[in-house]
């Protein structure tokens, strides 16, 4: 994915977080350096630059994504969300919040992909009986963890689910408090 | 009371954690990319180095071994020999081994650089494996390519044989296995003739890479400053390595006078660092009828790659657990580390018990199935109990109750009831999902291997600050199991104020005393309890200074802080390590106490094996474990299941495939850990029987996990698919094509099949 040495820079205009930003870089570089070098948000990882791991999962027009497949000149015109547009404020989100609480996150680096491909699951449920546990394990399998056993990250999104839908929502999987 | 929340928490949820590769150093605007231009083949003689493509060679920083005695230090990483070289000079020994350093602005030109980099080199013959390695043709290593030889010895082996009712043998073996910390290794160095070097990193053990770095540059200790940045996991693979790679951007950064960063990318990382050893393990074991334990003799071989990095004290610790916690009144246990030409291996989570424990624990069925009895009853039959030795002679001073953990394991995953079940319908040929439930009883040792705390002799210390806040000065780190946290904990409790109060300072060997390495199961047993104990000092203090009364709220104990730095100065507590009086080992007989204490456990899996894709798969598992005192529940349960869906793969799906030497699938897409969708359920029961000399009474619990899992998955497999093919069921990583030989009944041998 390095950029050719010969190529033309282009300039790559897009909303990060809500906010309008202007970069100049090679049409082929990745989205995951545009973010963490050129936007200076370096809470997207890499863990391995081959789109396996899942720890540089951000939000492109709402889909979930590894920007390190995406390339820079993909970027133009789009809204993307990094974990840095999650809290708000010094307010963390419900779903950062239950993380925090149910021991979702141990050392940290799978983290900001893990709350964006949750971010992406529960914005797509329309009612709690919709996170099943299939559902549940299918839209994490691309994010590998090698900390937790996945068994706290599980309970921690029942919990957010509950947090957003209400106390007896979501599945069963997980929640052994 | 509820669990305390993860200090550090919050920034890592939030993306602002800085781990190494996020570090802005201020006051060097410019940091130059560094990269590692490695071996072809796994053992030669380098004849020549040559620069060749277009590229400006002439911007590039490039350092070779004969950079460093300019510099005045010796070619070495500094572990317990100096055999391994920090760049090769002439001598190659293993694939991957670092050559030449570039460093350079760009970094895509400095990767295309890299691949221009060429070496002429003469060839040598090469050894890839422990059968080759025995045979000492090539010597690649010392006299005999042996690092390491002890023999435990208990009672007379010998004299049992000729009398004893059963005899069963049984050969294993274990893979290598990768660790797979999400965050790829990288280091940044600042380094020169005035200030020394400092790195900031990614590592386990700061004051091992600060170790390494002043032999390398022969400096002071004062010269040398390493601070840990925020590390993505390590799992014993940021204990050796991270010396290696900060030596690499130290050595650029002196030479370019300019900060250098070296980050892994995957590929490198899972082929240039360390992995765990494989092993080869041979039982021959004498039973009675009844299955008592008459003579246990073990034979544990371990791989250990190219220089012996640490590979002395993995086969300690997995000899000392090779006989596992069973009585048994005599025992052989021959144990050798060997050399080969692959890059080393090196700690990972176990350090050794895993293999020996894997060969164990399925040689345990293996002994079962001969005498006829359930393998549960077999284990019951054989525990060590209170008062008892183990292999080393050690007696069991703690009260132990072995078969309260099994009736827990069995009972809460219905063991007996599932078995039966299962034993029917795999009866069924039209079925073809067989299921299986396998056991494992297991110890893990807390702490450094015999005399290794004492020799330690780690410092931790408690400071108070003026506005009442107690900072924790240790070298541990946070790696994820949540050091901090559990140090915040213990120094608030034992001075009874609150939680936030409290600040672990982060590792800077600058700053903090040399409280150790952050492996061994030994952050919360060992240095916890350093940290306590400081506590409890500064408290005295403050109290016998006039400042504090006897009891007091967090308000006046902040206030007393305040009032004892105006008037009397510093107020800084330290602790140091002394040995429990009940220790006792013998380092040359490997006699005595090998632990302080252990940690004891009974894992169940619950596996289903598909004979039409030969996939096998852990539908449940249950860990029930008694680790001294849970200090924090919800961190204590997370360090158990993640550790058991790493047994998972180390047992189905982990395969770290070598091809000369080299890992042929170094990468996320062909080297498989499990994901999401293949974890399973896992319950996780603790019993409690505090340890006196932990603190709350805490034992180590971060690398139980590992030793009992994949015997207890394997054992499972095996029960699924009948005594047959269960004979043929010895290694790890089962496979589905290992899985499809061992059913077709071919080429997996199986060596003594008698009885």
């Amino acid at each position: 994915m390095s950029p050719s040495m010969s190529a033309q820079k282009i300039t790559v205009r897009c909303k990060i977080n809500g906010q309008d930003r202007s970069f100049t870089t090679y049409p082929m570089a990745r989205l995951l350096d545009l973010l963490r070098e050129d936007a200076g948000l370096t809470g997207t990882k890499e863990g391995c630059g081959e789109g396996e791991c899942g720890a540089c999962s951000v939000l492109v027009g709402g889909e979930l994504v590894n920007s390190c497949l995406i390339p820079a000149i993909q970027a133009e015109g789009t809204e993307i969300t990094t974990i840095e547009g999650i809290a708000e404020g010094e307010k963390l989100n419900f779903i950062q919040q239950a993380f925090l609480e149910y021991g979702g996150a141990q050392c940290g680096i799978c983290t900001p992909g893990m709350v964006l491909a949750v971010v992406y699951l529960l914005n797509r449920i329309k009612k709690p009986e919709d996170l099943t546990e299939a559902a549940l394990r299918t839209a994490l399998a691309g994010n590998l963890c090698r900390c937790t056993g996945y068994t706290k990250i599980f309970e921690s999104v029942v919990r957010a689910c509950h947090a957003r839908f209400g106390a007896s929502a979501g599945a069963s999987s997980g929640d052994q408090r | 009371m509820a669990s305390r929340l993860r200090k550090e928490g919050r920034e890592k949820l939030t993306g602002r954690s800085q781990y190494v590769d996020d570090l802005r150093l201020p006051g060097h605007p410019e940091v130059l990319h560094g990269t590692t231009v490695r071996s072809p083949v796994a053992r030669g003689t380098l004849k020549a180095v040559r620069f060749g493509g277009s590229i400006p060679w002439k911007d590039f920083v490039i350092v070779t071994a004969k950079d460093i005695p300019a510099i005045g230090g010796k070619n070495a990483i500094a572990h317990i020999l100096h055999d391994q070289p920090c760049l090769v000079d002439e001598q190659i020994n293993h694939p991957e081994e670092a050559i030449v350093l570039l460093a350079h602005p760009d970094r895509f030109l400095l990767e295309e650089a890299r691949r221009h980099v060429t070496f002429e080199i003469d060839p040598l013959p090469a050894v890839f494996t422990i059968e080759k390695s025995l045979l000492k043709d090539p010597v690649i290593w010392g006299k005999d390519n042996t690092f390491k030889e002890f023999t435990i010895e208990k009672g007379d082996v010998d004299g049992v044989w000729q009398t004893a009712d059963l005899i069963v043998e049984g050969e294993y073996h274990t893979g290598a296995q990768e660790q797979l910390y999400i965050e790829p290794n990288g280091m940044i160095a600042v380094a020169n003739a005035n200030e020394g070097v400092t790195v900031w990193g990614s590592m386990q053990c700061p004051y091992y890479v600060h170790h390494a770095l002043t032999h390398l540059f022969a400096l002071p200790d004062d010269k040398v400053r390493v601070i840990q940045a925020e590390t993505g996991g390590g799992f014993g693979g940021k204990e050796d390595y991270p010396s290696m790679i900060a030596c690499h951007a130290a050595l650029l950064a002196w030479k370019a006078g300019k900060p250098v960063k070296i980050i892994y990318d995957r590929a490198e990382d899972l082929a240039a660092t360390t992995k765990r050893h494989p092993s080869s393990t041979r039982h021959r074991t004498a039973v009675s009828r009844d299955g008592k334990l008459l003579a246990m003799d073990i034979d544990f071989l371990l791989d250990g790659g190219a220089y012996m990095t640490i590979s002395t004290v993995v086969l300690s610790r997995g000899g000392i657990h090779a006989a596992g916690p069973y009585e048994c009144p005599n025992v052989r246990i021959h144990a050798r580390a060997l050399a080969t030409n692959s890059p080393p291996y090196g700690a990972f989570r176990g350090f050794g018990a895993p293999q020996s424990l894997f060969a164990l624990e399925r040689h345990m069925d293996e002994i079962a199935a001969k005498v006829g009895l359930a393998p549960e009853e077999l284990r019951r039959r054989n525990f060590l109990q209170e008062g008892k030795a183990t292999a080393t002679g050690q007696i069991i001073r703690e009260k132990l109750d072995l078969p309260k953990l099994l009736d827990s394991a069995l009972q809460s995953s219905e063991f007996i009831k599932k078995r039966k079940a299962f034993q029917e319908a795999n009866q069924d040929p039209a079925n073809p999902i067989k299921r299986g439930m396998g056991l494992s009883t297991f110890m893990h040792g807390a702490g450094f291997t015999g005399s290794g705390e004492k020799m330690l002799a780690s410092v931790a210390a408690v400071e108070a600050t003026p506005a009442g806040t107690v900072r924790v000065l240790a070298s541990n780190t946070e790696i994820g199991q949540g050091q901090r946290t559990v140090f915040a904990q213990l120094v608030a409790d034992a001075l009874g104020i609150d939680f936030d109060l409290v600040e672990v300072v982060q590792p800077d060997t600058k700053i903090v005393p040399n409280s150790g390495p952050t492996v061994a199961s030994r952050t919360t047993m060992i240095v916890g309890k350093l940290v306590e104990t400081a506590a409890i000092s500064l408290r005295q203090t403050l109290i016998q200074s006039g400042c504090l009364a006897k009891t007091y709220t967090t308000a006046e104990f902040r206030k007393a802080c305040g009032e004892y730095l105006s008037k009397l100065g510093a107020l800084k507590c330290f602790s140091q390590y002394q040995q429990p009086g009940h220790i006792d080992w013998d380092d040359q007989k490997y006699r005595g106490d090998a632990y302080g204490t252990f940690a004891w456990a009974v894992y169940v899996a619950e596996v289903s094996v598909d004979l039409r894709t030969y996939e096998a798969q852990v539908d449940h598992f249950t860990a029930v474990q008694e680790i001294g005192k849970v200090v924090h529940p919800v961190l204590a349960a997370g360090q158990i299941e993640g550790g058991v869906l790493q047994g998972i793969g180390y047992a189905l799906s982990e395969e770290v495939q070598l091809r000369n030497g080299r890992m042929a699938n170094n990468r996320l897409t062909n080297y498989i850990i499990p994901t999401a969708a293949d974890a399973p359920d896992i319950k996780v029961i603790f019993a409690e029987n505090p340890y006196p000399h932990g603190p709350q009474g805490a034992k180590g619990i971060g690398e139980l996990p590992l030793d009992g899992v994949a015997p207890a998955v394997l054992n499972a497999v095996a029960m699924a698919l009948g005594p047959e093919a269960a004979s043929r069921i010895h290694s790890i990583p089962l496979l589905p094509e290992s899985l499809m030989k061992a059913l077709d009944g071919a080429a997996e041998s199986v060596k003594g099949e008698r009885s």
